[in-house]
């Protein structure tokens, strides 16, 4: 009989405050190494693609390998802008929640490729199911920051009319659907979205962002098996930024195996991806997709990075990791690797890039003025409180219209 | 604010919050109590977004207070496993407002598992959970949703207004043999980033106590009103009852404390006396603890001099703009308004 010896395992992150971050367990796999199968390739030729890791751009900013999406350079300058105004703007923004502007706020610093390589990938009138930390899919689909500020503000523009807490976005025109407080949910919603584009024949596909801590919850499992099921035509992300809050990756299942490794159980292709490598996440993102919208069904993607920040405004780090981990994270930072890429290319320079960030940090500043000047949370017009009754429902019931009158709006 | 019937042990003059109330309340009974032990997000090394786990970590070690994956539903439904293994876990519920992704591991396994064993399995475990608003957060982290627990057979249901009744009521729902919810409002927590209503910071003794669950508490005497708050909504009863004594009327106030079960009594007695009733509530208006606490009254035939009234949201999501969230939540003016007009009609 075998002796028990059964015991508890409880991850345990690699170095925690105080001590000197370590990322040697994190292998870095050299660029252009792995092969880029065919579009229509089946699934189950490319298992190892889960435990691999996809890059394009090696340590001196070359592209290389089959993965290189050989973009133009116009194309690279609107990935790098959306990149840096996505960077400037969450500065801004949480310059301004610093100053009482608002009350709540999320960064998605060093993680902006994830969000931007997608958008430019994905066509316009896909469907993006994001998470709050994919404000840059907005930005690369150029939707105007003002919008993006009057509804962090809860001004007299904000389009959510004052209800939704900061960073909740949804713009319908912009393809980019609500976000809710809930985690996980987003990716039921985008399995169902894309299941009714296939039954239309619509060219449109869906994707869906979801960060590595958020897939223990039980919507990420029923929306794999649904899309497997019926192959909706949908590009599943998963983010792996490393942390969820205050827990490590480990936690949420990260020490066994990898995270685009999820989906070979349900039988879709998955992929792993640099997700600091602008040029790769663009290029794996585009391969999903064609195969999505020639009837190949799902793909997962996970985009490997780091959360450089806090959570969110609320958070403090430094309670539960090194201050100077973000130092030492090995797949370095989107914007500068794309950068080097680019000057390495003759198609960039310091100069342009120093005047670029002056720019935007102007085109910022000029849309918080004019956001500001239609009202912040602290001061300012706003939208009437009598509203916060309409679109309950789409009609008022005389219950609402009731209580409406009872609060004297 | 504390009810010095229940207070076994000598009192002293600390100051806690419940925030503190709460870990302390833990640490102790996880040192008196192998059998305890606290999982949830966030409650590790962070000792808990709402605090209700600081120090712990340290104190009992990753095994015992154990950061888990985020699935609710697993966590949730994994205590119900531990505690029919004999074990007894308190799990967190980071916001109420998540209820809704692992609502099946609470009202069917959990509230259901003695009844549908037969009794020969119970779920002794404790499920905490921040509730409400009033900080800037929207409808999906601003919820107290107390009703929607207080409906379910199984669950016993909780909410401490102060530190003193947080650490012995927390006690006594690690303590017993069923499933408890525990909610904490989130200006009542004493968080730095949130405010706080500093007389839910109150002393509370060192030592083992505990305030029985389904005992409700009378804050202050009174002749003329009867105020029924939970949580939050106690101290703006209090608030409005200090305005009202200078306006010349007598309001008691009461506490529920548990609204699960309900101490009906103490509510009934308080209203024979004064003849009016005024209930606070931080939920949904309607099917809420307020139409709860109003029949309780009306079905003992109490004679009311005036008709009873409740003050609560409006049936609609709690909006995110302090200027729309202001007309959602009650607040003192409301209830003094409210109270107003039922004594002087
Ligand atoms: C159902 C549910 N559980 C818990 C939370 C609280 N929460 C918000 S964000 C977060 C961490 C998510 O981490 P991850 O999925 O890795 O995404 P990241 O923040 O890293 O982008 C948690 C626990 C929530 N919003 N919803
Ligand atoms: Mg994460």
């Amino acid at each position: 009989m075998l002796k028990n010896s059964s015991r508890l395992h409880i991850p345990e992150p690699g170095c925690r405050p105080g001590e000197t971050p370590d990322m040697s367990h994190i292998t870095v796999p050299p660029a252009g190494e792995v092969r880029r199968p065919a579009e229509d390739v089946d699934p189950a030729e490319i298992r190892d693609l889960a435990w691999a890791l996809i890059r394009v751009l090696d340590d001196g900013g070359n592209p290389v390998g089959d993965w290189n999406p050989g973009l133009s350079a116009d194309a690279l300058e609107k990935g790098l802008r959306a990149m840096m105004l996505t960077r400037a703007y969450d500065a801004r923004m949480v310059r301004v929640q610093r100053q009482g502007k608002t009350s709540f706020y999320m960064k998605s610093t060093g993680e902006e490729a994830v969000a931007v390589a997608a958008a430019l990938a994905l066509e316009y009138g896909d469907m993006c199911f994001p998470t709050y930390r994919q404000q840059g899919l907005l930005v690369a689909r150029d939707w105007p920051l003002v919008d993006m500020m009057n509804q962090v503000y809860s001004n007299s523009r904000d389009r959510l009319k004052g209800r939704q807490m900061p960073v909740f976005y949804s713009s319908r025109e912009a393809g980019f659907f609500s976000i809710s407080g809930n985690l996980g949910t987003q990716y039921s919603q985008a399995v169902g979205w894309a299941m009714a584009s296939a039954a239309d024949s619509d060219s449109r596909i869906a994707a869906a962002w979801i960060g590595e801590g958020a897939t223990a919850e039980g919507d990420f499992h029923h929306a794999l098996t649904f899309a497997s099921v019926y192959q909706a035509p949908v590009v599943l992300n998963i983010v792996n930024n490393q942390w969820a809050i205050s827990s490590f990756s480990g936690i949420a299942g990260g020490e066994r195996t990898t995270f685009a490794s999820r989906g070979l159980g349900y039988g879709i292709p998955s992929l792993r991806v640099d997700g600091n490598d602008f040029l790769a996440v663009y290029a794996v993102t585009r391969w999903a997709a064609n195969r999505a919208r020639s009837g190949l069904g799902p793909t997962v993607i996970e985009l490997f990075t780091y959360r450089a920040e806090g959570h969110s405004t609320s958070d403090d780090p430094s309670k539960y990791r090194p201050g100077t981990e973000a130092a030492v994270w090995p797949l370095g930072d989107p914007i500068e690797r794309l950068k080097a890429h680019m000057i390495g290319a003759g198609l960039w320079s310091e100069d342009q890039h120093a005047a670029l960030e002056r720019e935007l940090e102007e085109v910022v500043r000029a849309a918080g003025k004019e956001s500001e000047s239609y009202g912040t949370l602290k001061e300012g017009a706003r939208i009437p409180a009598s509203t916060m009754f309409d679109d309950v429902y789409k009609e008022m019931p005389p219950h609402l219209v009731e209580q409406r009158k009872q609060a004297g709006l | 604010m504390s009810s010095p019937e229940t207070i076994t042990a000598p009192r002293s003059a600390r100051r806690l919050t419940i925030a503190r109330a709460i870990s302390e309340a833990i640490g102790q009974e996880m040192e008196r109590d192998p059998a305890v032990l606290v999982m949830g997000e966030d409650i590790g090394k962070l000792g808990g977004v709402f605090g209700t786990t600081t120090g712990l970590l340290e104190k009992f070690g990753a095994e015992r207070v154990r950061d888990t994956p985020i699935s609710e539903t697993a966590f949730i439904g994994a205590a119900v496993g531990l505690a029919a293994s004999g074990m007894r876990p308190i799990v967190e519920l980071m916001f109420v407002d998540f209820f809704g992704v692992c609502m099946d591991a609470i009202y069917n396994l959990a509230a259901k598992q003695s009844y549908f064993s037969g009794g020969q399995v119970t779920c002794p475990m404790v499920l905490m959970t921040s509730v409400g608003g009033g900080y800037g957060d929207a409808g999906q982290h601003s919820q107290t949703l107390y009703a929607t627990f207080g409906h379910l057979p199984g669950l016993k249901v909780v909410i401490p207004s102060n530190a003193h009744d947080a650490k012995g009521l927390m006690l006594a729902a690690i303590r017993d043999p069923n499933p408890v919810i525990f909610m904490y409002h989130k200006a009542l927590q004493g968080m730095g980033w949130l405010g706080t209503v500093q007389r839910s910071i109150t002393d509370a003794p060192e030592g083992d106590y505990v305030v029985p669950l389904g005992k409700a508490a009378i804050v202050r005497e009174g002749s003329d009103i009867t105020l029924v708050g939970l949580g939050l909504s106690v101290h703006h009863a209090l608030d409005a009852a200090a305005r009202l004594e200078k306006q010349g009327h007598s309001a008691e106030v009461i506490d529920l404390r548990s609204i699960a079960p309900l101490d009906r009594e103490t509510v009934r007695a308080s209203v024979r006396k004064t003849g009016r009733l005024l209930v606070v509530d931080d939920d949904y208006m309607s099917y809420g603890v307020g139409a709860e606490i109003i029949a309780s009254v009306c079905e003992a035939g109490i004679p009311l001099r005036a008709a009873p009234r409740r003050i609560a949201h409006p049936d609609i999501p709690v909006p995110f703009t302090p200027v729309m969230e202001h007309f959602v939540l009650p607040d003192a003016d409301k209830v003094a308004a409210a109270a107003l007009t039922i004594l002087e009609p």
